[in-house]
């Protein structure tokens, strides 16, 4: 069993944005970027489980962005997968992020696709779909555990108020959440194992994105806080009926 | 010409957020001089898909087929794209909810369109067709242009209020041929949380923290919560350390909640926790420490001890109601 895994390089959690260019892009400069957590934690860290288990045969990763990205997919190899794949393309849109992934998966064919529920950056969450969509595949999204069996997967995942649990034939686009598999931290063996693996770099035949990001704006500093007293729990009650309006 | 929008419902029942969807969709169809139809799968009665012209929905399209009763991606975007089709729609309109994501993206393909995932404003037309969404987790926000011809927009639930008026929609019955890869994915078993609000869609949050100092404090919590109407989550060491579930987390790794009020407790609102709660539209602080850096991000804050102060409001909600029933 052949997986793909989704990878998207992301800033840290901790960053602060600023903007530049007149508020038309978000500076870079300082910037630590790191592995998507949703990519990283679930999605790659249950196919390289997977592969430890024996079901899986092969783990390819795959990601879309220029050379600056290559310390990134680095990293993840360092986890684990037998090959990185980097579609060198700045792609401007999930449509066109989507559309190369799915190019490159049909080409190759794999059982599974495996991606993180959303990228902290652009907060989409639609990347897996996309793909499911282009490839004609089967999509299961916001899993929370993730079982092969005899070329079937069983699936839990979230549904408002609560859980499903899916059963599909593989191939199978999956986007994976808390749940899916515990964090881990490379090792030094990974390290120097990453160091030679393969990392390929192919040109694709170029998509068109369907949207583009105007300007970009910060949301407005809090009003200031109103502190109330711990003995007076009335006036803050009242506070949030009457001013915030909110109960 | 027309807007279409995706309503989907919880067992027949149509819930808040898909009002907000078809109100959102019928100003949109009002700005360009079309009209609003929406798509409801499955088993509704009547009556219930009428009253969505009370949002302002003129025409209803119901596919009726039982299968829908389930939730089925594939089959849901074949329905969606063949009504799309049918109406001649080129603004889609769904929720940036589970649903919706599991569906809109896929639609969006198949059509080429170009598509905003958690939309939080009206198109402006005089640029473009320029939507706001929320990137970086809250920390930014991005105007977004569709380029394309059709248009499908994910909408965030709990931006627009939805507000009812006189009006009765026309439905009409729609039958479609699913093909059957529609329904490949099976559902094997549903694990509702009966009782408990749901945390993606609940209007008011009470959150704990590690403050909370150990799951058998949690009683107090909730509580409140219960006093509130509201639904409990709580921040990642607390569902790491298992003294809550694992759904409850929220932050830059866990869910994202939007509500009308969150009120954190014994949480020092680290940067990754503020990204899965700065959408909300009011935030209460319950912290011990005066420096804890949630409090910059509040409306309202007390700086207490958790135990002492949650039975204070719990009490003092109670009384409220009492006042105001
Ligand atoms: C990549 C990454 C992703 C992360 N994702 C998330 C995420 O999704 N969600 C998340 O929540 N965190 C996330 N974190 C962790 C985050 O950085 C914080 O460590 C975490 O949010 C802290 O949780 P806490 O506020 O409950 O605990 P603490 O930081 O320990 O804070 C406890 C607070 O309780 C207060 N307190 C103590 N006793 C009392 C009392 N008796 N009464 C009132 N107040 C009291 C203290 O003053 C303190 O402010 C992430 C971190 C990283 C690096």
């Amino acid at each position: 069993m052949k997986i793909l895994v989704c990878i998207s390089q992301v800033p840290d959690t901790s960053t602060k944005i600023v903007l530049k260019n007149n508020n038309t892009s978000v500076s870079s400069d300082g910037v630590t970027y790191v592995l998507n957590p949703y990519d990283e934690w679930y999605a790659l860290i249950r196919a390289i489980e997977l592969k430890e288990s024996g079901i899986a045969t092969e783990i390819h990763l795959i990601t879309v962005g220029k050379a600056d990205v290559e310390p990134v997919m680095r990293k993840a190899l360092a986890l684990g997968g037998d090959e990185a794949i980097r579609i060198d393309a700045e792609s401007s849109d999930a449509y066109e992020t989507a559309g190369y992934i799915a190019a490159y998966a049909a080409q190759v064919g794999y059982d599974l696709i495996l991606c993180g529920k959303e990228s902290i950056d652009y907060n989409n969450g639609t990347t897996g779909t996309m793909l499911a969509g282009l490839l004609d595949m089967d999509y299961i999204g916001f899993a929370t555990d993730i079982q092969i069996e005899s070329g079937a997967a069983l699936v839990k995942r979230e549904i408002e108020g609560g859980e499903e649990t899916d059963t599909c034939n593989l191939p199978l686009v999956i986007s994976c959440q808390k749940g899916v598999a515990e964090a881990r931290i490379p090792n030094m063996r990974g390290i120097m194992a990453a160091r030679t693996r393969p990392l390929k770099v192919i040109v694709p035949s170029k998509i068109t994105a369907v949207t583009e990001i105007l300007t970009y704006e910060l949301p407005p500093a809090k009003a200031g806080i109103k502190l109330v007293s711990p003995d007076d729990m009335d006036g803050l009650v009242a506070l949030l009926h009457t001013e915030a309006r909110v109960i | 010409m027309s807007v279409i929008v995706l309503v989907e419902h919880t067992g027949g029942v149509i819930k808040k957020k898909n009002f907000e969807a078809v109100q959102y969709a019928s100003q949109i169809a009002k700005k360009a001089g079309t009209t609003v139809t929406a798509l409801v799968l499955g088993t509704v009665t009547e009556t219930e898909m009428e009253g969505l012209g009370q949002y302002g929905a003129q025409k209803v399209l119901h596919i009726a087929d039982a299968r829908l009763d389930e939730f089925h991606a594939r089959a849901y975007s074949s329905a969606l794209v063949a009504a799309a089709e049918k109406e001649t729609a080129k603004i889609i309109v769904t929720l940036h909810d589970i649903g919706g994501r599991m569906v809109a993206p896929r639609v969006a393909v198949q059509l080429k369109a170009g598509l905003v995932a958690g939309a939080l404003s009206y198109p402006d037309t005089e640029k473009g067709f320029v939507i706001k969404k929320a990137v970086f987790s809250g920390k930014a926000f991005a105007y977004v242009n569709i380029l394309s011809d059709t248009k499908v927009i994910m909408l965030m639930p709990n931006t627009f209020p939805a507000t009812k008026q006189e009006g009765k929609a026309v439905v009409e019955r729609l039958d479609i041929s699913f093909s059957e890869k529609d329904f490949v994915v099976k559902v094997k078993s549903v694990n509702k949380v009966t009782g408990e609000v749901s945390l993606a869609d609940a209007e008011l949050v009470v959150s704990g923290g590690r403050g909370m100092k150990g799951p058998e404090n949690w009683g107090i919590l909730e509580d409140l919560a219960k006093e509130l109407g509201a639904a409990t989550a709580c921040s990642r060491p607390v569902a790491d350390s298992h003294w809550r579930p694992h759904h409850e987390h929220v932050g830059q790794t866990g869910g994202t909640v939007r509500p009308n009020l969150y009120i954190a407790v014994g949480i020092s609102g680290a940067i990754q926790h503020l990204a899965g709660v700065n959408g909300s539209k009011t935030i209460v602080v319950i912290n011990k420490d005066p420096e804890a850096p949630f409090f910059k991000a509040a409306n309202y804050g007390v700086v207490g001890d958790a135990m002492e102060v949650l039975p204070r409001l719990t009490a003092a909600v109670r009384k409220f109601k009492e006042q105001h029933k």
